[in-house]
C-alpha cells in the first residue's frame, strides 16, 4: 500500500512552500560566508531528495520540477528562468534511481509509517543531491552565458553548500517524512477536512 | 500548479514491456518514469530557458515571475517580520551598555551644541538662510522610498539579488537607484506590488558608470561577482593617461533622466591600482561603502513628491 495521491501532493506543496521561505529569508542571517554573500543551505533541493526518497522516481523527478520553477520564479530571483527546474529534476530522477533502483526499497514509505530511511541513505542522497543540483545550476549558467563566476569559484561554492546540505539533510529529511506520514494517508486526511 | 497526482501504474503499465529488462520483477518498475515525461519535463526546461534568455526584459516569464511576486512577496515580508527580532537578538545583548554609553556622550554632545547656537542671533540667522537653501536643494533634488531587505538570494545562484519590501505601490518601477546610509547598492530590475528585486552592484553583470571624485575622471565600475572577500568592485576608466589613486573615493556619473544610476552617490574607496599591460590602462580595485553582507534598511531614489511614505531630500518625512 502506498500513500495517497491527495496526501502527497498537500505535503509536497506545504514543505516546498515552507523550504523557499526558510532559504531565502530566515537562512540569510545566519549564513556562512564565501566571499560575497552567503552560502544557504538549499532546503529546497533538500524536500526533493525526500520526496524523492520516500515515494518514488517519477514523484521525485515531478517533485523537482516544480519546485525548481517556484525557485525560478519566486523573488529573489533573477536569473534565465528554468535553471533551477533542470537542476532538481536531476536531483529528483538521480536520488529516485539510485535510491529505488539498487536497494530493496529502504527507504520508501511503508503504509504504517514506522520505517525511516537508514541515515547513510539519508547523508549519501543529501551529498549526492547537492552536488547535482548545485552542478547542473552553475553549467546551466556557465552555458547559457547568465554567470560569469569562474569554474573555481563555482567548486568553492559548491563545495560548502554540499557541508550545508549534509548537515541540514539529518534536519529536512527527517522533517519532510513526518509530513508525508502525518498528510500522507488517506485517514489521516479526511480527519483534517470532517 | 499542476503536479501529476495520477496513480502510478496508469503511465507505467505499458512501460516495462518496451524496456530491455526482462530479469527485473515488472513491479519494480513502477516506480520510474516513462521516457516520455522525462523527455517533456526536459524540453520543458529548455524551452523555458530559451524564452527567458530570447526575451530579455519583455519576456513572457517576466509576467509570471510578477505574479508569483505578488503571492511569494507578502509572505516573505511577514516572515522576515518575525525572523528579524531573533536574528538581531544576540546584537541587542552585546550592545547594550555600548548602547547607554553612547546615549549619555550625544546627550552631552547635544546639551553643549545647544547652548552654543543659543549663544549668538547671527548663528542663527545663517541657519535659517542654510535651512532655506536645503529646502531649494530639495525642490530640485530626489526623494528616498525607505525599504527593508526581506529576501536574500543564496551564494549558489551565482547572482546577487536582494528583495525589498517596498514595490510598485510605493511608486518604485525598474531601474531605479537603489542606496544605502554608505552608499549605492544596486538598481530595481523588476517590481510587484508590495516587493521590488534589487541588482546589487557587486553582481558580475552590474556595470555602473563611475567618476573620481577629486578630479571628475569618468570610468565604469564593474561588480566581480560576489566572490572574493575584498575585490568586490573594479574600476576602469575612460581616460587611459590618467592614474587612480589609493584613497580616492568613487561617486556614480548618472545616467539620462537618473535611470538605472542618479549622479553624485557614493560608491566606494580605491584601495588598489593595477595597471593593465594588454589593455594599456588602469584598473582600480574599489571597497564598496556600503556592508553588503549585512544590507538592511535601504532607500530607493524616487522623483521628489512622490506620493507616500517618502524621506525628501530637506531630511523631511512623509
Amino acid at each position: 500500500m502506498r500513500t495517497s495521491s491527495t496526501g502527497r501532493l498537500v505535503t509536497v506543496l506545504l514543505a516546498v512552500l515552507a523550504a523557499l521561505l526558510v532559504q531565502v529569508t530566515v537562512l540569510p542571517h545566519f549564513a556562512w560566508e564565501v566571499g560575497g554573500l552567503g552560502v544557504v543551505p538549499d532546503v529546497v533541493l533538500l524536500v526533493v531528495v525526500a520526496t524523492a526518497l520516500a515515494t518514488d522516481t517519477r514523484y521525485g523527478m515531478l517533485t523537482g520540477f516544480f519546485a525548481g520553477l517556484v525557485l525560478d520564479l519566486a523573488p529573489p530571483a533573477d536569473h534565465v528562468a528554468g535553471r533551477w527546474a533542470l537542476a532538481l529534476m536531476a536531483v529528483g530522477y538521480v536520488v529516485g534511481r539510485l535510491a529505488h533502483d539498487n536497494t530493496s526499497d529502504v527507504g520508501r514509505l511503508e503504509a504504517d509509517g514506522a520505517r525511516r530511511p537508514p541515515l547513510t541513505l539519508v547523508l549519501a542522497a543529501a551529498a549526492g543531491g547537492s552536488f547535482v543540483g548545485t552542478s547542473v545550476f552553475a553549467l546551466s549558467g556557465l552555458f547559457l552565458g547568465d554567470s560569469a563566476a569562474s569554474v573555481a569559484d563555482l567548486l568553492q561554492v559548491a563545495l560548502v553548500a554540499l557541508v550545508l546540505d549534509v548537515v541540514f539533510a539529518l534536519l529536512v529529511v527527517p522533517a519532510t517524512y513526518w509530513l508525508f506520514r502525518r498528510l500522507g494517508r488517506e485517514r489521516a486526511l479526511q480527519g483534517m477536512w470532517a | 500548479m499542476a503536479i501529476d497526482t495520477r496513480p502510478i501504474r496508469s503511465s507505467a503499465s505499458d512501460g516495462p514491456a518496451r524496456r530491455p529488462a526482462p530479469q527485473r520483477d515488472p513491479d519494480d518498475d513502477r516506480g520510474r518514469p516513462s521516457r516520455s515525461l522525462v523527455v517533456a519535463l526536459l524540453l520543458a526546461c529548455a524551452t523555458l530557458m530559451v524564452v527567458d534568455k530570447a526575451g530579455g526584459d519583455g519576456s513572457p516569464v517576466e509576467t509570471v515571475r510578477q505574479g508569483v511576486g505578488e503571492v511569494v512577496g507578502p509572505i516573505q515580508a511577514g516572515v522576515a517580520t518575525v525572523v528579524r527580532p531573533v536574528s538581531d537578538l544576540p546584537d541587542t545583548f552585546r550592545t547594550n551598555d555600548a548602547l547607554r554609553q553612547q546615549v549619555r556622550e550625544l546627550e552631552a554632545d547635544n546639551a553643549a551644541q545647544a547652548q552654543q547656537l543659543a549663544k549668538s542671533g547671527y548663528d542663527d540667522a545663517r541657519l535659517r538662510q542654510l535651512d532655506g537653501l536645503r529646502q531649494l536643494a530639495g525642490d530640485v533634488g530626489y526623494a528616498l522610498v525607505p525599504a527593508r531587505v526581506i529576501a536574500i538570494g543564496a551564494a549558489q545562484n551565482f547572482s546577487s539579488t536582494v528583495t525589498i519590501d517596498a514595490g510598485s505601490d510605493s511608486g518604485l518601477h525598474p531601474d531605479m537607484t537603489v542606496v544605502a546610509a554608505a552608499g549605492l547598492v544596486g538598481r530595481i530590475t523588476s517590481v510587484t506590488s508590495h516587493t521590488a528585486t534589487v541588482l546589487l552592484i557587486i553582481d558580475d553583470t552590474s556595470n555602473v558608470g563611475g567618476r573620481i571624485g577629486t578630479n571628475l575622471e569618468l570610468g565604469f565600475v564593474r561588480g566581480t561577482g560576489a566572490l572574493g572577500t575584498d575585490d568586490r568592485l573594479e574600476m576602469e576608466l575612460v581616460d587611459r593617461n590618467v592614474v587612480p589613486k589609493v584613497g580616492q573615493e568613487i561617486v556614480t556619473w548618472g545616467s539620462r533622466n537618473g535611470a538605472p544610476y542618479v549622479a553624485g552617490v557614493p560608491i566606494g574607496k580605491v584601495v588598489k591600482v593595477y595597471e593593465s599591460l594588454r589593455e594599456t590602462s588602469y584598473r582600480a580595485v574599489i571597497t564598496p561603502g556600503v556592508d553588503f553582507t549585512a544590507l538592511d534598511l535601504v532607500g530607493v531614489v524616487v522623483p521628489s513628491g512622490t506620493s507616500g511614505h517618502v524621506i525628501e531630500a530637506d531630511g523631511s518625512m512623509r
